[in-house]
């Protein structure tokens, strides 16, 4: 019995094929142009899934991006997908789909027992019920993970692809129903660039819904599409983007919107295409043609799998050839619904209408009665019978003056489906997002585009505006268009539009509204078994809004988060105007004061692979690696980051630990000859008549008596006085200088240089700064043989007489031309040789045969830190933390005392930075010679029960070969004075280490061995 | 995103920009001389206008350039972009702007 619903003809179908698809291990059929939930209608299936929080049976609700009920988990394996909106699942071969949150299966859930307990599972439950005791919270989290929430996520890496682009356009069209086309045409034909964009797999939006036989005169409506179509494809400067939804709206008409582009095809059926694509979109103007979202009348237990939104019902008889049931009832307070209710007359089914107004009476309610419909007017359903999982009847009962209660006797309808309609609610979600004031709309009970914002001039069209009439949608589309392509800078053009056939469309005009928002049953609201649900994804009733309310979460953003209601996948798209009314109606306030809560983006969710697109793994982050980069993997490097770069920590040796080759490398480099790849390090070339003014400016040194081929070390503050960077300069002509940064610095002191340049002497500095941090390559030989390694490779005389410490050389090594620097940072006798970095692995490989016989030993940033910190040597933002002054560490000398002026010299004075009682950088020597601190511990007088009061903390710490023993240095409050003083290190396992306060500088303190 | 308009390459996304906080902080001319009060106010204090504010821009990923821009804070609009030097756009209706005159 296959597609029991299925129409014998009529809808968007090519039925010559048959598509077999598997929902819940049960092997179905259905035709391409189904979603699948039409599919799943046309096969009889209601029941879909299991409600959030109470477990109910739910079945398909609507008939688009709106559904809160039927979500389903698509495929397996790595491919699978939780909550897809089965009502925008385009069927294909093979699909398979499972039913979520229910176990052990969809028609029993052993889950459902939380309906029975629904008393003790009120609004703000898990507020209420987890605040205590506080220790608990995170294994409550746990089991509440556990029993919320919807599908799994895959276990496996995502192995489809992503796309990310960007696009330009004059004028964006979001939504490609009538107004949308009639948009799109008008604003094409000006010449302007044009992108229509539309969430379904075809363009005509409710045209599609809506069939042919809706008694519109002699207007073609499939005609009509037809032409529009054929006309924007003919402007070469239109983009035509269906399956794409435009998610959010940001500032400066920059919109983002996700392109389904094969994933509609089922898993792996892309080939090489992505599966999405997101577009980021900057429009010149911006027409939201976004359409409406009906939402329910709340009646009780409107949740049952057969209760659909009436136009749903609409849409699946006309555009699927799906007649949902074969009894339907129509629940209405509007004229729309009657569109419905004459579909599926004319599909086959018995149809009544219960209208909850007085006197429905219009052209639409005339045609029902004429056909012999029957209308129950002035009336609401009370009840919803169910068996086996299908309702089979609703009681109906007459409504008071007031609407507040129901009356009378009840009367029964058999039935199979509820039609509910409560009105449209336009997709305001754009225009909200863009900061576009809305204003409440008093006929249509809706809230319609106001003002828009300065930032985002968005203009609405057709039912997004609360047009609801064809002819007035056209039209607002006509002018919506031609308008935004003339804000764009394109006027109209001879050969306009072809005016709209508007006059030819012959519609029904629709009577007035009845707002009444929830309807009453024999019970009062929340008492007896009925559930009035205005929130069906996340199980929120109206009695909820009422116990929040008199909780006092009163405001509406309070209300959301204290209920849920409006938040889950479908961000309350069928439910927030429902939810407000009934918080309106509760606090005897109207509407429009109550307001509305933020509409944030996305629209509709968004997969985890269209936002990384294909910025994942490598391509998440650059990688920045040496010219000398291959020799490292070679030598099986292991790597820390630092900044992007790699730069290579450690090199082992075959069987060794980072300990034993931390060990090997830093006694080679001061026993043989260490090298160390130092082409990371941040250089600045500085070149102009005012480049020496610059120096003095932001160094703490002077510079004044810097000869040309010498070096000198600079440390540079900020102007509060504190340390941001150091490194070595060196002058290279009169006006030239070569400065050095750190590897992290390098970026921001570049920037400092240019903001001096640019915002403080503007025009007026002949100061050139070019970044050549990756024009050099930098090998840098430390240790007593690199002198006699260096001569190996080199003709120069390189005695501490022709090549003292502290200058700069340029000759070539090993036939490749370089500036060597005289410089060290190990406090060993060092040589750094800079060569054009395409010659820098050239380079490192002659050093290392030639050093082959002097024992030379690569070594990493480990080894260099240890090194350093053996002498003293700080690193910037590791023993400084930007509240760090020179004075601070100790390094007064630095400090010019003759310039007049440089960065940060005027803060020294201040009082905070001239007091005493600061913390200073010093010497940390451990009670026991072998422990290592931990870095990052703090230092306190005395152990005792915490609170204690924090001296300092650790901020370099080492196991020293060369010394033997640990060494550390330490920020310590008073640091300074304390030399010689023992403190405490407090540890993380509750005890404490007793440590020496001493000077920084533990090895070679007369630093004899570099001059050498 | 918004769009700023850099005044040497044209419009360009936000993110090609960084920015730099409020404008037009002038530098003292000789710090030695200033009170501790004076080179405090230099250091740290800044305007947070509800309103117009002149702050400072670099186009860090395009022409590495600073310039000013006049920006109401309460829509984010920014109102004129302009380069250091130049003189700053009329600031009749921009009751926040302090020293409107040293563009330094």
């Amino acid at each position: 019995m296959s597609q029991i619903n299925r129409l014998a003809d009529g809808g968007r179908l090519n039925r010559a094929k048959v598509i077999r698809f598997w929902y819940d291990d049960k092997q179905y059929e259905g035709h391409p142009g189904d979603t699948l939930a039409s599919a799943l209608l046309a096969n009889g299936v209601h029941l879909i899934g299991r409600s959030f929080k109470y477990h109910r049976p739910r079945g398909i609700f609507s008939a688009g991006p709106e559904e809160p009920n039927a979500l389903v988990q698509l495929e397996n394996g790595p491919h699978t997908e939780p909550n897809r909106r089965a009502t925008e699942v385009e069927l294909y071969e093979g699909l398979v789909a499972q039913s979520q949150n229910c176990w052990p299966s969809v028609g029993f859930d052993l889950g459902a027992v939380n309906a029975r307990l629904s008393r003790l599972l009120p609004a703000g439950f898990y507020y209420k019920t987890f605040m205590w005791p506080r220790a608990l919270w995170m294994g409550y989290e746990k089991m509440i993970r556990r029993a919320a929430g919807l599908g799994r996520a895959p276990a496996e890496p995502d192995p489809d692809r992503y796309d990310k682009t960007h696009a330009h356009c004059d004028v964006l069209v979001v939504g490609g129903g009538p107004a949308g086309l009639q948009a799109a045409c008008a604003a094409g034909a000006t010449g302007a660039r044009v992108m229509l964009v539309d969430e379904r797999s075809e363009f005509g939006g409710s045209l599609l819904d809506q069939g042919p036989a809706s008694g519109r005169g002699g207007w073609d409506a499939a005609q009509w599409l037809v032409a529009r179509l054929a006309e924007l494809r003919q402007m070469k400067q239109v983009t035509l983007l269906p399956r794409t939804t435009v998610t959010g709206c940001y500032d400066d008409n920059f919109l983002v919107a996700n392109e389904r582009v094969t994933g509609h095809l089922g898993p792996t059926r892309g080939d090489h295409a992505p599966r999405e694509r997101l577009w980021k979109i900057r429009a010149r103007r911006v027409v939201l043609a976004t359409g409406s979202i009906e939402r329910p009348l709340i009646f009780a237990d409107n949740d049952r799998p057969g209760v659909m939104l009436a136009g749903a019902v609409r849409a699946y008889i006309n555009r699927f050839g799906v007649l949902p049931g074969r009894r339907i009832v129509v629940l209405t307070n509007n004229d729309s619904a009657y569109h419905t209710a004459l579909d599926a007359y004319r599909a086959g089914a018995t149809v009544e209408v219960v209208d909850i107004r007085r006197h429905p009476g219009g052209q639409l309610t005339d045609q029902a009665r004429a056909l012999g419909i029957a209308i129950h007017p002035n009336s609401a359903v009370s009840a919803v019978d169910t068996a086996r999982g299908k309702i089979t009847r609703v009681r109906v009962m007459t409504l008071s003056e007031d609407g507040g209660e129901v009356r009378g006797a009840a009367r029964a309808l058999g039935c199979d489906v509820v039609a509910v309609s409560g009105g449209w609610t336009p997709t305001v979600h754009l225009f909200s997002q863009a900061k576009g004031e809305l204003a409440y709309h008093h006929d249509l009970h809706c809230f319609v585009p106001g003002k828009p914002s300065a930032a985002n001039p968005l203009v609405g069209a057709g039912a997004c505006c609360g047009a609801y009439t064809l002819a007035e949608c056209l039209a607002q589309g006509r002018d919506a268009g031609r308008d935004a392509a003339a804000a764009a800078g394109f006027a109209g053009c001879a050969d306009s539009p072809p005016a709209a056939q508007e006059s030819e469309i012959a519609e029904p005009r629709d009577g007035p509204v009845r707002a009444l928002w929830v309807l009453p049953c024999e019970h009062p609201l929340g008492r007896g078994p009925k559930k009035h649900f205005h929130d069906l994804q996340n199980d929120v009733t109206v009695a909820d809004i009422h116990l929040a309310a008199r909780e006092g979460f009163e405001s509406v953003e309070h209300l959301k988060r204290y209920t849920t209601t409006g938040m889950g996948t479908d961000q309350g798209k069928t439910s927030n105007l429902n939810a407000l009314a009934a918080l309106s109606e509760w606090r005897g306030a109207p509407i429009p004061e109550i307001g509305v809560t933020t509409f944030r983006p996305p629209y509709t969710p968004l997969t985890f692979g269209a936002v990384a697109g294909h910025e994942r793994r490598d391509l998440f982050l650059q990688k920045r690696t040496t010219p000398m980069h291959p020799w490292h993997e070679q030598r099986g490097a292991v790597y820390e980051d630092v900044g992007d770069w790699k730069r290579p920590l450690y090199f082992p040796a075959r069987g060794e630990d980072m300990a034993a080759a931390v060990r090997r490398e830093c006694l080679a480099a001061r026993n043989a000859v260490g090298i160390l790849d130092a082409s990371t390090l941040g250089k600045i070339d500085i070149v102009g008549e005012h480049a020496l003014e610059l120096l003095d400016m932001v160094y703490a040194n002077a510079w004044g008596g810097l000869a040309v081929g010498r070096c000198r070390y600079g440390l540079m503050l900020n102007e509060h006085g504190m340390v941001f960077d150091d490194g070595v300069t060196t002058r290279l002509g009169e006006h030239h200088y070569h400065m050095t940064t750190t590897t992290g610095g390098a970026a921001r002191v570049l920037n400092w240089l240019e903001e001096w340049l640019q915002t403080e002497w503007p025009g007026r500095a002949r100061v050139y700064c070019t970044s050549v941090t990756e024009q050099w390559a930098v090998a840098s030989i430390s240790g007593p043989h690199s002198r006699a390694l260096l001569a190996q490779l080199c003709d120069e005389p390189l005695d501490g007489e022709s090549f003292p410490f502290m200058s700069m050389r340029e000759f070539a090594v090993a036939g490749i031309p370089a500036r060597v620097f005289r410089v060290s940072f190990t406090g060993e006798l060092a040589f750094e040789i800079n060569v054009p970095a395409r010659f820098g692995l050239a380079l490192w490989q002659k050093l290392m045969a030639a050093g082959e016989p002097y024992g030379i030993c690569a070594y990493g940033t480990e080894a260099m830190h240890v090194l350093r910190a053996e002498k003293g040597f700080i690193i910037v933002g590791q023993d400084t933390d930007g509240t760090v002054t020179p004075m601070d560490l100790g390094m007064d000398w630095i400090v010019s005392k003759n310039k007049a002026d440089f960065a940060g010299k005027r803060s020294f004075s201040r009082a905070d930075t001239a007091r005493t009682g600061r913390k200073q950088l010093v010497g940390l020597l451990t009670e026991d010679p072998g422990f290592v601190l931990p870095e990052g511990a703090h230092l306190v007088e005395a152990l005792g029960k915490p609170p204690m009061k924090m001296l300092g903390h650790v901020s370099s710490s080492y196991l020293s070969p060369n010394l033997g023993r640990s060494i550390a240095l330490a920020l310590v409050e008073d640091g300074l004075r304390r030399k010689g003083e023992t403190l405490q290190v407090a540890l993380m396992d509750g005890g404490g280490h007793k440590v020496t306060l001493t000077d920084t500088v533990f090895f070679d303190p007369d630093g004899g061995r570099a001059r050498g | 995103m918004l769009l700023i308009t850099c005044p040497w390459c044209g419009a360009r996304d936000q993110s090609e920009f960084s920015y730099h906080g409020e404008a037009h902080i002038a530098r003292p001319e000789r710090p030695a001389q200033v009170s501790d009060a004076q080179w405090g106010a230099y250091l740290f204090m800044r305007k947070n206008p509800k309103g117009l504010h002149r702050e400072r821009w670099v186009h860090s990923h395009g022409c590495r350039r600073w310039f000013y821009a006049l920006r109401d804070t309460r829509d984010d609009r920014i109102h004129a972009t302009y380069r250091p030097g130049d003189p700053p756009p009329d600031s009749a209706a921009d009751p926040g702007a302090a020293n409107p005159g040293s563009a330094t």
